[in-house]
């Protein structure tokens, strides 16, 4: 199990990282990667979603015949994803005033469909709850990266704002990196989105083939991933 | 189990399974709706008294703004709710929205006006504009929208009120024009609506 539990986490955050190996959810991460602090919180709330939408559509996977799979799932999660929305405006308006923006576009994140497609209606859901959490760290991560290095180039700070998402305490994460930085507007706007994933996944798969080279050749561990 | 995976293969379970499922979501958004909403409502209401309050100065008002509203009719025909300020019962001034379309649609102004029509303040409630772009028109990511301040329709006169690239007088973003653009013209457009209504405002019920 610990093994196991090993195996998936690493997948979600490396092997199979839904941004840099599985290609999905990429309108939010092209959207949204403006800042770290923006991608940090897109990517919380995707991993919270994920765990839960993991969670549910696992402990059905026996009741959901084959053919109208898709769509049951589709309605699950949609419909998962505006309780939360529903319930953060009642019960955390705070938190919602920051995150409100994001969770609206966790509908359209292909990553949660794909991972209910290919892992939770196969796996138990412990395991499942497990993969949310590998996955959802693994596209936090990657949107925070994505951010970083935009916000970095594009406006000389980093994790600007994180106060507001993180609450004050999260204040010291807030770093002018050079001061009275005239920005580069190219990498705030979308087109860098694409340019810093493009280099990122560059730098990924040069990573791995360095790794890869002094041993033959193996298979990639990757899960249901086409 | 064997007797589940023979059902699953009818073909009336899948659509019983699809109503079923479609069903039980709409009962749990509806559930989830009727808890939330008294919630939503009253941190919404919450929203717009610290904002209201926000948009004049301290110590302006001494009455609850919510509870002394007057309801205009705008110039495109739709209501516009006048909250009005007072101090030991005469009316101070007073404070509205307006909206105008901005870059990723509709974007709503609160704006305080004083008795003289001298804007006390301006504050951005809702807007869809681009995070990290046109979000500047928010207090707590730029001190922007405090331009505004001590602004009335005679100065700058009327066709000032524009964004500097148009020949006015308000500073536009680098790369965002069309979001400051919208926030200006909806200030303007209050301004206009409070100058036209100012006697009903401030004399009506």
């Amino acid at each position: 199990m610990s093994i196991d539990t090993r195996r998936i986490i690493k997948d979600g955050l490396w092997g199979n990282n839904i941004v840099f190996s599985q290609m999905l959810g990429m309108c939010p991460a092209m959207a949204v990667t403006t800042s770290g602090t923006n991608g940090l919180g897109m990517g919380l709330a995707t991993t919270a979603v994920l765990v839960c939408a993991n969670v549910i559509i696992s402990s059905l996977r026996d009741f959901v015949s084959p053919q109208v799979r898709i769509p049951v799932f589709i309605v699950l999660i949609a419909t998962l994803v505006t309780l939360v929305d529903m319930s953060l405006n009642a019960w955390m308006h705070d938190l919602y005033r920051v995150l409100g923006l994001f969770i609206a576009l966790i509908v359209v994140n292909c990553a949660v469909l794909g991972r209910a497609e290919s892992f939770a209606s196969r796996n138990g859901v412990i395991t499942s709850a497990i993969d949310g959490v590998g996955m959802g760290l693994g596209f936090t991560l990657a949107l925070t990266a994505i951010g970083l290095i935009r916000e970095l180039i594009g406006a000389g700070t980093l994790f600007s704002q994180a106060s507001l998402l993180l609450g004050p305490k999260f204040a010291f994460l807030e770093t002018t990196v050079v001061p009275d930085y005239g920005g580069v507007l190219m990498m705030i706007l979308p087109p860098a989105g694409f340019l810093v994933l493009g280099l990122l996944l560059a730098a990924k798969q040069a990573c791995e083939r360095r790794a890869k080279e002094p041993s033959a050749p193996r298979a990639e561990a990757a899960i249901g991933c086409h | 189990m064997s007797t589940l995976a023979e059902w699953r293969g009818r073909l009336s379970y899948q659509p019983l399974s699809l109503g079923v499922v479609a069903l039980a979501t709409s009962a749990a958004l509806v559930v989830a709706n009727q808890l939330t909403q008294p919630a939503i409502f009253a941190a919404d209401e919450r929203d717009l008294q610290t904002s209201l309050i926000e948009v004049l100065p301290e110590g302006f008002a001494d009455n609850n703004l919510l509870k002394d509203t007057l309801t205009l009719t705008g110039d495109d025909g739709k209501p516009v709710i006048v909250y009005r300020a007072r101090k030991a019962g005469t009316v101070t001034g007073a404070v509205f929205q307006n909206g105008a379309r901005g870059y990723g649609g509709e974007l709503i102004v609160l704006i305080g006006v004083d008795t003289k029509g001298t804007l006390l303040g301006a504050r951005v409630i809702r807007h869809k504009e681009t995070p990290g772009l046109g979000d500047k028109i928010e207090l707590a990511k730029s001190k922007w929208i405090r331009d505004f301040e001590g602004k009335s329709l005679e100065s700058p006169p009327p066709e000032k009120w524009a964004v500097k690239k148009d020949g006015g007088v308000f500073d536009q973003f680098a790369g965002a024009t069309i979001t400051p653009r919208a926030v200006v013209k909806a200030v303007k457009e209050g301004m206009t609506f409070y100058a036209a209504h100012r006697q009903e405002i401030l004399e009506g019920k």
